[in-house]
């Protein structure tokens, strides 16, 4: 059975009340959001169905919504997700080097997650870091200023973070 | 140093915080604006001449004139904290540094406007800022600037943050309030205007981030001498995000008056191009404003001195102007190339297109394809002109104005650099390993000497 923890349980209550009554589908974003965080990064349907349960609106509801930002997951991802933006303003500072090292370190193209299961690369769009290229976004926060030195950092750091917390 | 009234506590310790915001005169403005009626605030703002910063420049106050008052609705007022132009990156140094600015702003703007709940719709990728939003929010609300009669004028107010999830369309203020009511980021067809039915069927303004702080200094300073800084309908100070190949990217505060070559080339701003490098072209604006190529970028086709403003920006149209847009002011140096670069913007307008209208849908994945096979060797010169015609057909002929926003880059590189896409057909070889350079496009300094 899925169900929220506790602590996300009156998470959602919070965000129940942003809105006048009667307007909880508004909560779907943010919920979907914490689902995401909660049941393994990505949003399988038997997730969606419960947040559609949890909000009193149809299943479609949610999975049309689901499919349409670029934040959620339909498919299982790594335990770290790097996302490199690619355009235009990042490009004129190097992103597609900085791509093509990470797929060389890792080993993976664009899409593909390690076997370990530890990395996921993906490329994405315009991050609102343009000023601070090439950056990457990586969990909740963004890496700025990219160079070969720094991705190398930041997968040690990764590595070691797992190893610590497994 | 021209005159700083966003930024210019900026580099104050502890200044994203409530404290160090209340003891440097912050909230200020809150108490000024409390002892008028809504009506006079909005008369105040229309004073300040100050225009809408998400990048159309509508006026503000006019704008808030129109919003629909009938008897027992609520009325909202939703902050637009989307963000997504590339190019642009101001609303986050705002809301990342000086949260305070923009909750003084949107607690005056909330009075104005009789909204009890206000949202904050910020981009979901920017994760971090919504609890040093919601933070400042209730160090707001604690110190008696938010909740229930607020200054004993009877006024409820809440704030509330709200996350994306990735979607640029959602910037677009009817995609954003769908995408508040929790559905997909569809445009709706307008009339109706949010200002009549805008979210949950209420009337509603959508403000942009730096609007919206801009309303603090109008306050402390008085609509009349905000009206003063700038020049003409170019009133006050705008933030610009620069970037791409200048020696300092960062978020600057400009009064409107200063010309575009002292932007690039102070060390003050821009601090010029690394590396010794010429310029080639800037799209001053954000991703959808029209390209200029370096001669048309300093001087106007006139011959005048352009500057950093409304007016300035877009004089000549488009066939010789651009656009201020969000300030978003992207550079590039003589190195780059202006094929590849239009690849990577038709691709995220393509990525982003909501696909509810087919000259958008269809238009934009065309145009990807179309610039992918000239950049990597294998397109035709008629590809060029197949290039224009799909451009022409989307503009205007969709509703909301992404496709627009879609077709004007591509549109402004062919108008300017014409020659270099025909030089990527003609030497599909050469074309992999080196870029065209600045050919005839010569450095607008030497051009002026
Ligand atoms: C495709 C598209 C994306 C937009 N993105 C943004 C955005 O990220 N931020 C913003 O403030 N305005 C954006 N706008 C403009 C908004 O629709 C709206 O005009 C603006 O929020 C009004 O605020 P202002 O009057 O304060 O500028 C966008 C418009 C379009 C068509
Ligand atoms: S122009 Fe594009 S983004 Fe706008 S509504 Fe039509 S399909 Fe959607
Ligand atoms: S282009 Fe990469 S963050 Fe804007």
């Amino acid at each position: 059975m899925i169900q929220f923890s506790e602590k996300s349980l009156n998470e959602v209550q919070k965000i129940f009340a942003r809105y006048p009554e009667g307007k909880q589908k508004s909560a779907l974003l943010p919920v979907l959001h914490l689902a995401q965080e909660e049941f393994g990064g990505w949003l399988d349907v038997p997730v969606m169905d419960y947040v559609a349960e949890l909000l009193g609106i149809t299943p479609i509801e949610v999975y049309e919504v689901a499919t349409f930002y670029s934040m959620y997951n339909m498919k299982p991802v790594g335990k770290f997700v790097f996302e490199v933006c690619q355009t235009g303003p990042c490009m004129l500072r190097g992103s597609d080097d900085i791509i093509n090292y990470i797929k060389s370190k890792l080993g993976i193209s664009v899409g593909e997650t390690t076997p370990d299961g530890l990395f996921t690369l993906k490329v994405v769009e315009c991050l609102g870091a343009c000023g601070y290229a090439p950056m990457m976004q990586l969990g909740k926060h963004f890496r700025e200023h990219l160079t070969p030195e720094k991705v190398d950092s930041i997968i040690e750091e990764c590595r070691s973070f797992s190893a610590i917390n497994n | 140093m021209s005159t700083k009234l966003l930024l210019d506590k900026a580099n104050i310790e502890g200044i994203r915080f409530y404290k160090a915001y209340r003891e440097n005169g912050g909230y200020a403005a809150v108490e000024k604006a409390f002892k008028m009626t809504p009506t006079e605030i909005v008369e105040e703002v229309k004073k300040s001449g100050l225009r809408g910063r998400g990048g159309a420049g509508f006026p503000t106050g006019m704008k808030w004139s129109f919003l629909a008052k009938p008897e027992g609705v609520p009325r909202y007022l939703v902050c637009n904290a989307d963000e997504s132009e590339p190019g642009t990156f101001k609303d986050r140094y705002l809301m990342e540094f000086l949260p305070h600015l923009l909750i003084e702003g949107l607690i005056i703007s909330s009075f104005a406007l009789g909204s009890n709940r206000t949202y904050i719709y910020i981009r979901g990728e920017y994760a971090w800022i919504p609890d040093i939003l919601e933070h400042a929010i209730e160090e707001a609300k604690q110190n008696g600037w938010l909740g229930k009669n607020i200054l004993g004028t009877g006024f409820d107010c809440e704030i509330y943050v709200q996350r994306g999830a990735g979607a640029y369309i959602c910037g677009e203020e009817t995609a954003l309030i769908e995408s508040l009511e929790g559905k997909r980021g569809n445009p709706r067809i307008k009339p109706p205007f949010p200002a009549i039915k805008g979210l949950w069927e209420s009337p509603t303004v959508v403000n942009n981030v730096e609007t919206l702080a801009a309303i603090v200094p109008i306050f402390n300073i008085g609509g009349e001498e905000y009206a003063k800084i700038g020049v003409g309908k170019s009133t006050g100070t705008k933030l610009i995000s620069a970037c791409g190949n200048i020696n300092k990217p960062g978020v600057y505060e400009i009064d409107m008056t200063i010309s575009v070559e002292e932007f690039v080339y102070s060390d003050e701003y821009c601090g010029g191009i690394p590396n010794g490098k010429r310029l080639k072209a800037c799209i001053p604006g954000g991703s959808s404003v029209p390209i200029l190529p370096a001669n048309l970028l300093f001087k106007t086709a006139k011959g005048e001195t352009r500057l950093m403003n409304y007016e300035s920006l877009s004089d000549g149209g488009f066939a010789t102007g651009s656009m201020m847009g969000s300030g978003g002011f992207i550079v590039l140096d003589e190195d780059q190339c202006i094929v590849r670069h239009t690849l990577t913007l038709a691709r995220f307008y393509h990525h982003e297109s909501c696909g509810q209208c087919s000259p958008c849908r269809e238009g934009t994945g065309w145009m990807k394809r179309v610039l992918y096979n000239l950049e990597y060797g294998k397109g035709k010169l008629s590809d060029i002109d197949l290039l224009w015609d799909i451009q022409r057909r989307i503009e205007g002929n969709t509703i909301c104005p992404l496709g627009d926003a879609a077709a004007w880059p591509v549109a402004a590189a062919i108008r300017h650099f014409r020659d270099e896409f025909e030089w990527h057909v003609l030497n599909p070889e050469e074309s992999q390993v080196r870029n065209f350079g600045l050919a005839h496009y010569a450095d607008a300094r030497e051009v002026m000497v």
